[in-house]
């Protein structure tokens, strides 16, 4: 059982094999402390799902008081937050539709062509990222202010189109940055219309990019708080409602709902990333064909 | 007659190919020029009015109103930057092992790790704050239990302090240094980490001399991407912290939402977003990324 200290081993592998196994003895802590990590991450979550099925006799939910699922049963109870989640989804639709197409179309034009001026739209672009949200916020309610427009559903759409599109660009241009356009111009020689080429060569080659940016604008959008409060007026959005509902501790709606998103989240999620790989497998394998 | 057809079609399809790139861009910079240029400029006039909400607001060129706000909330404005700073670097420390783990010792759990590490992220920012404070409370289920059994002392507490406001703040933007940091190590040359083990390098000076270097955009775009939006932040510290614990952007919410001091919040935001102009401008010049990021 005993191991063979390194002067043990004979031969020119000596030399080699000692270094190896001190590594080797270090070698747990890294992943240890990636685990630590996760963990560290996942702790309010769990902490979350947890207290989603806490059965809790007042108001207050501090302490674990015994298991129940009346929480889920009762959300239909709770119209303010019925409302919020409505308007919440209205406006990511909306936000999403509009910021993946015109983000899309600006993505295209800076991964395909050479034009003057292009570096100074890729800056221009860069310039809401690179903004705190706080800031946006407030200077979208000084125009809305100075043009003595009523703050509400479209206020806050207009505001969370402009913050996403600049996310769409970024993420259909990293998709997009090694793409042939040879292959939209052979089609176009064969015979087809800008639009057919655009529709049957780009846009299923460019597509998981932008897949990929509308579900990012989508995610964005439900979960804006900042730029949303500076706009919103009296309108509720569900990180609204969130907040408002949980001035004085966490009520258990609150936590159902983001255990709710968490699972609807992820599943979604992992759906996309088997299609895509399932998309890509085909792309590859018509390609050797 | 054909031949001049035939020399003006190519003509014109060159100019409509020219054309091609500015109107894909036409739409979507119009809606930037609109409600981010526009509002920019408009919060820059309001910054220079003076007036109340009653009253009404008129343009009078006040440059005094910086220098106001500058007086008057010096305090968080340095807290501000300090607890950026903060933020940066603990996540920095936090990160670079974890992203140098998936990077180089991931193998084939890569893609589950990476998605392990974003998928807390699926829950609401507010709600995820929230449930730090839930967590944190001073008589909670952790703090509250410890207090029982005499482990910590009745008027210990966490919330409130500006290591809750930090904390907070490194949880929420944690994939933000993590996955930039990743990137960059990931794409490295592991050809040139055998060329430095060829040529006697010991482990740490080969990660010293090569995979650091090689992984200093990622170094650059974490720190910015965790650094903008967290001196910026007010959540944290509205929902963690307390009243000594105040940063900028909770002043600048107070000032625009509360108290309707439009002029001064405009003010501050700038000042804000001319701090951080500034800073990265900085930061971009003594790593010597201009190469780098481009």
């Amino acid at each position: 059982m005993m191991r063979p200290a390194p002067s043990d081993v004979v031969g020119p592998e000596g030399a080699v094999e000692a270094p190896v196994r001190r590594s080797e003895r270090r070698e747990w802590i890294l992943p240890v402390y990636t685990g630590v990590v996760i963990l560290y991450l996942f702790l309010p979550i769990g902490v979350m799902i947890l207290f989603g099925f806490n059965d809790i006799t007042g108001r207050f939910n501090f302490t674990w008081q015994g298991f129940t699922l009346d929480h889920y049963r009762t959300l239909g109870d709770f119209p303010d937050l019925i409302t919020s989640l409505k308007n919440s989804l209205i406006i990511a639709a909306g936000a999403t539709l509009v910021s993946t197409v015109l983000g899309t179309m600006m993505a295209l034009a800076l991964t395909r062509y050479r034009f003057r001026g292009k570096s100074g739209a890729n800056l221009f672009i860069f310039l809401p990222l690179g903004t705190p949200e706080v800031v946006l916020g407030a200077s979208l309610l000084s125009l809305f202010i100075t043009m003595g427009l009523d703050r509400g559903l479209v206020t806050i759409l207009l505001a969370h189109i402009m913050f996403n599109i600049s996310f769409v660009v970024v993420t259909v241009k990293a998709r997009t940055q090694g793409f042939n356009r040879e292959w939209e111009e052979a089609a176009k020689d064969l015979g087809a219309s800008p639009w057919t080429a655009f529709r049957t060569v780009t846009l299923p080659l460019i597509f998981p990019g932008v897949l990929a940016a509308a579900v990012l604008a989508f995610a964005l959008s439900v979960d804006d708080f900042v730029i949303t409060l500076f706009n919103a007026g009296g309108t509720l959005t569900f990180p609204l409602w969130v907040y408002g509902a949980s001035r004085f501790g966490v009520p258990p709606q609150v936590n159902v709902m983001g255990t709710l998103i968490f699972v609807i989240g992820v599943t979604l999620a992992l759906g996309s990333v088997w299609l895509q790989r399932r998309r890509g497998e085909e792309i590859v394998a018509d390609y050797l064909r | 007659m054909a031949t001049t057809v035939e020399a003006a079609e190519p003509r014109a399809a060159r100019w409509r190919r020219g054309r091609a790139p500015y109107s894909l861009l036409l739409p979507g910079g119009l809606w930037l020029l609109v409600f981010f240029v526009v509002p920019m400029v408009s919060m820059l006039s309001v910054s220079l009015q003076e007036g109340s909400l009653e009253r009404g607001y008129e343009l009078t060129w006040r440059l005094q109103t910086y220098l106001d706000v500058l007086g008057k909330f010096d305090t968080q404005f340095v807290r501000s930057i300090l607890y950026g700073l903060m933020v940066t670097v603990t996540l920095l420390v936090i990160c670079y092992p974890l992203a140098y783990t998936i990077a180089f010792r991931g193998g084939r759990w890569k893609n589950a790790l990476l998605f392990l590490l974003i998928m807390p992220f699926f829950v609401s920012f507010i709600i995820r704050t929230l449930e730090w404070k839930f967590i944190l409370a001073d008589d909670g289920f952790l703090f509250g239990t410890m207090k029982n059994f005499g482990l910590i002392g009745e008027d210990f507490r966490v919330l409130a302090t500006p290591f809750a406001v930090i904390g907070g703040l490194v949880y929420n933007f944690l994939p933000f240094m993590a996955l930039p940091l990743y990137v960059a190590l990931e794409k490295m040359d592991r050809s040139l980490l055998d060329a430095a083990g060829d040529l006697y390098s010991s482990r740490t000076s080969a990660f010293l001399r090569v995979t650091l270097p090689l992984s200093l955009p990622g170094v650059f775009a974490g720190s910015l991407l965790t650094f903008i939006p967290s001196v910026g932040d007010f959540i944290n510290a509205e929902i963690l912290g307390g009243i000594n614990t105040t940063m900028i952007g909770n002043v600048i919410q107070q000032e625009f939402l509360v108290n309707n001091d439009y002029p001064e919040a405009a003010a501050i935001s700038f000042l804000l977003l001319a701090g951080i102009l500034v800073g990265v401008a900085l930061y971009a010049k003594a790593l010597g990324t201009e190469e780098l990021t481009g």
